[in-house]
């Protein structure tokens, strides 16, 4: 543990996107406590207000006899700390759990594109030249060359329901372009180790091909993998803000991405609502750039090269 | 050699756009929802409701819109109208065809696009390349944390910051809208060319920013790499001027990789330019997509989705072409 | 006896890494006389290419040329400035280097290479001139004109080192440093080359420095030799007297390591390991490997002194001196 630590201060922008990640899950897991999930439904609160603390309600913590009602009265006054926006719903409560979702999401874009991505990658890289490898490469070609957004877009509005879209469906359809990146990026790193020396060993001691890729082959990408696993995450977050922007999916639930719908269907520039701009344009802010220092930090791992210190 | 190249890229192109053109068919049609009934619920809504003749109406949109016919031949016509470059009908703005939708909104796209690719590839690379260079002063690292911020960050959210700090509170800008509502549209008047400028520099500047982010973080770690190689060292060796050395040498080495990404980079702001385009109420593509989404109107879904993609399939077709030109070692390596 | 074109003084060049200092190069003292080729052998690690790069003054970060002089015709490079050094790469002193197969711009004509390096040292040529300076170098290398209008990558592997050798003779320099330029060749090509290199020294009068590991090659090519282990010099003098009879244990391990023909199917090799230049041990630095260190050898560092007319050693089996 103490060595993970040492690294840790050597590589920066693994320990700062660590370190936001970790405040971010505390954030929306932890901050739990705080909100009542009502609150972040239409009409739970008074509209349009600005951050305010609700004193009286904070004040009233003492009288209350029991711990649930001391919380209750907590939740009751700090229900409007973040401010309320023109549905009535608590800013606060709003973005604890649509942080929450968005986390959620992304580790299911990140599960899936990183699961299709390491078998297809690992599969079409060791058996590069067959059929197999030359359909899964011109399938990838055709992904990539599509703006995925736009593809998510099409499915988004289409496919589903929007109305009642779960997180699960979203997370789902976020997926659909999240496996390709990977799976060319795995694929090109079996391509050149396939013909190190230690491939070319493992193979005369009459291991077969999967035998390989498990036990040889995809512990030394180890790191790479996950890097892969930072980057699918980032690219399902980053679709879904993008469908949640243009109001796809259920627009009731209060996804980040859906906040910021409401925030333009609602003119808040133009009243001067400050705080309903800015904090989930903050938190957005955090969450993506914590994945890609993430992302970057383990790029310096899986690839020495870039490495500047000796 | 060379031709074997183009052609292999061209087949390439042809099936990037047949697979969009079957997605765009195929997806709306999967979904549960009927863009008729949408429409006629519409026109209910806010022009009454008659109680005959109901069915036969909706069938008599239905034969305008061919939706009555089987899925294969609605298929085929599909695309055969794509080879004529017919996208047909829009079917919530009927009479209007989806064409001459586009044709009204895509060069408000292509500019905003365009000029956002080329500010941020030449400003990120330069920027990137003396990022990366070991005789850089040591001050400019501490852009690297902001650069990385706004390549995490969506075009759209930053553009809401933008707006709020320069367009709301200090004013410079506007908040919204290619040109002023009480200006006469005159595109050989300089006031008013001023005037779209003006309009323009808020939507530009986010994804310029978001871009520029990518491109020098990755220039830089393409000068870091190119650094280290062979050629450096005798370049060194030979005693080259400082200016050589950096633009010559070492840049020029480094841009290779990244006009690889150029293709992706205008997908990418392309996507982020829809969204922009909606919360600047700006006219092109993206703003006209987001209302065809609300309304579900499938044609026009489907044509503008397939545009964009299409589009860009081209672009990077002719970003293919343009690499051997760079790189003297491509047309005569196979399979590269 | 002339004045050396060629005086290096005490050089050190250390790298300071976390775990200390590095010394790669830990004083050497050489002459070098216009016109001779000396040859500069030593193992992997040894410090002979950092040698080669303090010579250039191209020793970078973590690294340091922590003291010493390297005069060239009279003027001490540690005391020129980055463009006055610059000025001095190529034209007076040059460089051939080792992995040529990557030492070329990828995106440059091989002509263009030849003419940047002679544009950024003489802005008076013209065009035609610079043209015509190209064309004459590809064919005193034995390429044809040809050449210059290709990219490296339509060269060969010989062709391309030849390519490094023009652009290395462009200026007409006093001093060419030859760092293992032949070691990524087959034997054939190795052959050729040299002889190239060898004609080129006697047209133009060149001192040249060879950095090698093969003492096959040294004894064919060089006048004097230099046999450098862990950052020190070990034995210098005339390649002849070297072979005839080495004055150090490593000199003489290291012929005696080269294969025979009368002895076929029997190698020697040098038992050990290098030591680690982080952590060099005390008095004599090959004490861990020479068969007959004795008490003082691991105490006392043996000074390098001319023990006979021009042939220099550091030992002690030929008289314990204080370093």
């Amino acid at each position: 543990m103490g060595s993970f630590f040492s690294y840790v201060r050597r590589n920066p922008a693994l320990g700062w996107g660590l370190g936001i990640l970790v405040f971010l899950l505390l954030f929306s897991y932890g901050g739990r406590i705080l909100i009542n999930p009502e609150d972040a439904f239409a009409l739970a609160t008074k509209t349009d207000l600005p951050p305010t603390l609700d004193r009286e309600a904070l004040a009233k913590i003492g009288e209350m006899p029991t711990l649930k009602g001391k919380l209750d009265q907590l939740r009751l006054g700090l229900r409007e700390v973040f401010g309320t926006d023109s549905q009535g719903k608590s800013l606060l409560a709003s973005i604890v759990l649509g942080t929450g979702l968005t986390l959620q999401i992304g580790a299911i874009a990140g599960a899936i594109g990183i699961g299709i991505g390491t078998v297809l990658g690992f599969f079409s890289g060791y058996y590069a030249g067959t059929v197999f490898d030359n359909i899964v490469t011109s399938l990838v070609d055709v992904v990539l060359t599509m703006p995925g957004f736009l593809v998510l877009v099409l499915i988004a509005s289409s496919v589903a329901d929007p109305d009642n879209m779960t997180v699960v469906t979203m997370g789902l359809v976020v997926s659909v372009t999240a496996w390709a990146f990977p799976t060319r990026a795995i694929r090109s790193q079996v391509l050149s180790m396939r013909q190190r020396p230690f491939v070319m060993m493992a193979k005369l001691s009459a291991m077969s091909g999967p035998e390989i890729i498990l036990k040889e082959l995809m512990p030394n990408l180890l790191p790479y993998l996950v890097m892969s696993l930072a980057n699918s995450v980032y690219g399902g977050v980053m679709g879904s803000l993008g469908l949640q922007g243009l109001g796809i999916g259920d627009r009731r639930q209060p996804y980040l991405g859906m906040i910021i719908w409401w925030i333009q269907y609602y003119s808040a520039f133009l009243r001067g609502m400050w705080w309903w701009i800015l904090e989930p344009v903050i938190i957005i802010i955090l969450l993506l750039t914590g994945l890609i220092l993430i992302s970057f930090g383990l790029d310096e791992i899986a690839n020495p090269r870039t490495r500047r210190s000796v | 050699m060379r031709l074997g190249y183009v052609l292999r890229r061209l087949v390439f192109l042809l099936g990037v756009i047949w697979t969009a053109a079957t997605l765009n068919f195929l997806l709306p049609r999967l979904a549960p929802r009927d863009p008729v009934m949408q429409k006629v619920a519409q026109q209910a809504a806010t022009q009454g409701l008659r109680g005959e003749g109901f069915a036969e109406y909706v069938q008599s949109q239905k034969e305008l819109y061919g939706l009555d016919r089987p899925l294969w031949v609605q298929y085929v016509d599909y695309l055969w109208g794509i080879v004529r470059f017919d996208l047909g009908y829009s079917i919530t703005n009927y009479p209007t065809t989806v064409n001459q939708i586009i044709a009204q909104s895509v060069w408000w796209t292509i500019g905003l696009v365009g000029t956002s690719t080329v500010f941020a590839f030449v400003i990120g690379t330069v920027l990137g390349a003396l990022l990366g260079w070991n005789k850089s002063p040591r001050l400019m690292s501490a852009l690297i944390p902001p650069l990385m911020v706004f390549s995490a960050t969506p075009a759209f959210v930053l553009a809401l910051i933008l707006i709020y700090f320069l367009a709301f509170r200090a004013q410079l800008f506007p908040l919204s809208r290619p040109y002023s509502l009480f200006i006469t549209v005159d595109w050989s008047n300089a006031k008013f060319l001023l005037d779209v400028l003006h309009h323009a520099v808020l939507p530009a500047l986010s994804l310029i920013l978001v871009s520029l982010g990518s491109w020098s973080l990755g220039m830089r770690a393409m000068m870091v790499t190119v650094e280290g190689d062979d050629y450096m060292t005798f370049a060194e060796a030979k005693g080259l001027t400082g200016g050589r050395l950096f633009f010559q040498y070492a840049l020029r080495n480094a841009l290779l990789p990244q006009v690889t990404g150029l293709a992706v980079a205008i997908g990418s702001l392309v996507a982020g330019s829809t969204l922009v385009e909606v919360y600047f109420n700006y006219p092109g593509l993206g703003n006209r997509l987001g209302a065809a989404i609300a309304s579900f109107d499938y044609y026009l879904i489907s044509g503008i989705v397939f545009f964009l993609i299409a589009g860009i399939a081209v672009a990077t077709f002719l970003v293919d072409m343009l690499y051997p030109l760079l790189d003297p070692r491509i047309s005569y390596a196979r399979g590269t | 006896m002339n004045q050396p074109i060629l005086k290096i003084v005490d050089l050190r060049v250390y790298y300071h890494v976390e775990a200390g200092a590095v010394k790669a190069v830990d004083g050497v003292d050489l002459d070098l006389q216009p016109g001779v080729k000396l040859g500069l052998v030593g193992e992997s690690g040894s410090g002979k290419s950092t040698m080669a790069l303090a010579l250039m003054r191209m020793i970078k970060e973590p690294g340091k040329i922590e003291g010493g002089q390297m005069i060239l015709d009279g003027t001490d490079l540690m005391t020129l400035n980055t463009e006055q050094m610059r000025h001095v790469r190529l034209s007076q002193l040059s460089m051939i280097p080792q992995g040529a197969m990557n030492s070329l711009h990828p995106l440059l004509r091989i002509e263009d290479q030849i003419i940047d390096g002679i544009r950024d040292h003489d802005r008076t040529l013209t065009k035609a001139e610079l043209h015509e300076r190209a064309g004459i170098l590809l064919e005193s290398v034995e390429l044809t004109r040809r050449v210059g209008r290709m990219y490296p990558h339509e060269l060969s592997g010989g062709m391309k080192q030849r390519a490094c050798m023009a652009i290395a003779i462009s200026m007409h320099p006093q001093l060419i440093i030859a760092d293992e330029p032949t070691s990524a060749l087959d034997v054939v090509i190795q052959r050729q080359v040299m002889e190239t290199l060898d004609r080129l020294q006697v047209e133009l009068d060149l001192s040249i420095i060879l950095i090698g590991h093969d003492m096959g090659l040294m004894a064919q090519f060089v006048d004097r030799l230099a046999v450098m282990y862990a950052g020190r010099l070990m034995e210098l003098g005339d390649t002849l007297a070297l072979f005839e009879e080495p004055l150090h244990g490593y000199t003489q391990m290291l012929i005696e390591s080269l294969p025979v023909l009368e002895n076929k199917g029997v190698f020697t090799g040098i038992p050990g390991i290098t030591p680690s230049l982080l952590d060099v041990p005390p008095g004599c630095v090959f004490h861990t490997r020479c068969p007959e260190a004795t008490q003082e050898c691991r105490e006392i560092v043996p000074a390098f002194r001319e023990l006979r007319p021009g042939h220099w050693v550091a030992c002690h089996r030929h008289g314990v001196v204080e370093a």
